[in-house]
């Protein structure tokens, strides 16, 4: 096997089994600290043995028993253990499984102790990046453009915490299951989000890194639990999503907007698969939540092959369901945007000022307005709304866009 | 393991009737489930007095040692196998005492 192949096995059995040691090491030595740490090692140990030996037949077996090892190997020499029976059990010792609740899988207990709700949003993005998707420090710094030490310092506390407090590692109860559920992908989203409009100025408009894990653990826990309709609604969002992120920046680094993208540079595949979801969801025929909603929408949108072809009525009918789910004033701001379409600008520009009490300092705010405004030919408000848009705008592809629109203003 | 539920007060008065009936009851229930370690409320902040005996005299100054809005009101200490036990008896106990709580494991 050339060394290329056995690179190419390394990073196939990080992506496949980085989350499983994790969480069996975690389950076996109940110490998160010591199975990341153990990990680590054995993927470190896979790089350096594995072109001289060859890949094993079964990666992930390997994998595992070399990080059991590794974690031994550290708790000897941090306890000097002579006590005969925790060594007996350190090295025969998994306690006999716990009975189950409807999902069995060890990497589910890890992902709900990542996202546990006593830890601070930006902690549970960061664990969960590191011991579910296996992202370095350094690359999780990078995603959030914070410090690696402040990474860091934040992985240590929580991993303090979980042990200090005691926050169990397993999956909640089925009666808990749909508020934790519901936590997991709130942190999904994030990441997502992040990728799929940056907030900063200072990295690509579209950081495809972000939305790549995010959809792979996304689907992760999609197989994990292959019922749950809000699970799938994420995913079939982020598919949507994620299938037009190519059309969405143009060659010069400007925002485009859905009335402008280019609808034949759509992922065609992607949209296929969420619409597939979307279908099992609407064919499951129960109230569906948030994200099984904005997927809905999303496949709206994608279903028109040219933008006149879109149900605006559809679409207004899907935020009218959400706005009764979810009465934030960022939906209703984007339920505007539709109806703007279906009861043209005027209606929609009342309904969105509106909303100025509570979203004026949100940049999407002022650049509905302008837009708005500019539709009806109010061209000094749409300049003003437009300046308040573009100090406030993040993104360097949404900047480029909004000064484009503004000066264009005649 | 056995956690610190800290009852976190902002208003002026000490609990109401119905909140101390209210308080009976959870203390009741955390018995009979067998969470109960113990529980009491507190005298107003202005009631306290902080005494420092490190150095060769002992001093006392009157007043709590931290002034400010929210101040520590009671606390309970319960008995629950993990954080998402504990956080739930929490979350009962603040809807009872009608106030915010913090919860804290004890060594």
């Amino acid at each position: 096997m050339s060394l290329v192949d056995v690179r190419a096995a390394v990073t196939q059995a990080h992506h496949e089994e980085w989350a499983r040691v994790v969480a069996a090491l975690t389950r076996r030595f109940g110490d998160l600290d010591i199975a990341e740490e153990a990990a680590a090692e054995a993927f470190a140990t896979a790089v350096g043995r594995w072109p001289a030996d060859g890949v094993p037949p079964s990666p992930g077996a390997w994998l595992t028993t070399t990080a059991s090892r590794k974690a031994i190997d550290r708790i000897r020499r941090e306890n000097k253990l002579d006590d005969k029976q925790k060594e007996a059990q350190l090295l025969y010792g998994d306690d006999p499984p716990e009975p189950l609740g409807a999902i069995d899988d060890e990497r589910l207990r890890l992902i709900f102790t990542c996202c546990h709700p006593a830890l601070a949003m930006e902690t549970r993005v960061a664990l969960t990046l590191r011991m579910v998707g296996g992202l370095t420090m350094p690359e999780i710094a990078r995603a959030f453009l914070v410090q690696e030490t402040t990474v860091g310092q934040r992985i240590t506390r929580a991993k303090a915490k979980i042990k200090a407090a005691r926050i169990p590692y397993r999956v909640p109860s089925a009666a808990d299951l749909p508020a934790r559920v519901s936590g997991v992908l709130a942190v999904l989203y994030l990441v997502f989000n992040e990728g799929y409009l940056a907030t900063s100025p200072d990295t690509d408009p579209v950081r495809h890194d972000l939305t790549a894990e995010a959809i792979r653990l996304t689907r992760l826990i999609r197989a994990l639990m292959p019922g749950d309709g809000e699970v799938a609604g994420l995913l079939a969002l982020m598919l949507l999503t994620e299938a037009r992120r190519t059309a969405r920046v143009s060659a010069s680094g400007e925002l485009v907007t859905l009335d402008e993208q280019d609808r034949g540079t759509w992922d065609a595949a992607l949209i296929a698969e969420g619409h597939r979801l979307v279908r099992e969801r609407l064919a499951a025929r129960v109230a569906p939540g948030r994200y099984q909603i904005l997927a809905a929408i999303s496949a709206v949108h994608t279903s028109a092959r040219d933008l006149r072809d879109t149900d605006w009525s559809q679409v207004v009918a899907l935020y009218d369901q959400l706005v009764r789910l979810d009465p934030s004033p960022i939906i209703a701001l984007n339920r505007a945007i539709a109806v703007a379409e279906l009861d043209g600008p005027e209606v929609a520009l009342a309904a969105v000022d509106r909303l100025e009490h509570k979203l004026a300092g949100y940049h999407a705010y002022h650049a509905t307005r302008a837009d708005l405004l500019r539709r009806l030919g109010r061209s000094q408000k749409s300049r003003a709304a437009y300046g308040k848009a573009i100090e406030l705008a993040g993104n360097t592809a949404e900047t480029a866009y909004l000064t484009r629109r503004r000066d264009q203003l005649g | 393991m056995q956690y610190l539920v800290s009852v976190i007060d902002d208003t002026a008065g000490l609990a109401t009737p119905d909140e101390m009936a209210a308080i009976d009851a959870f203390n009741d229930h955390l018995q009979a489930e067998g969470h109960w370690v113990f529980a009491c409320g507190l005298a107003a902040p202005s009631s306290a007095t902080v005494i420092d005996n490190r150095g060769e005299e002992t001093m006392f100054t009157d007043g709590p040692f931290l002034e400010s809005k929210e101040y520590l009101a009671g606390f309970w200490i319960v008995e629950a196998a993990d954080l998402d036990v504990a956080l739930k008896l929490a979350a009962e106990g603040s809807k009872h005492c009608n106030r915010k709580v913090e919860v804290r494991p004890v060594l």
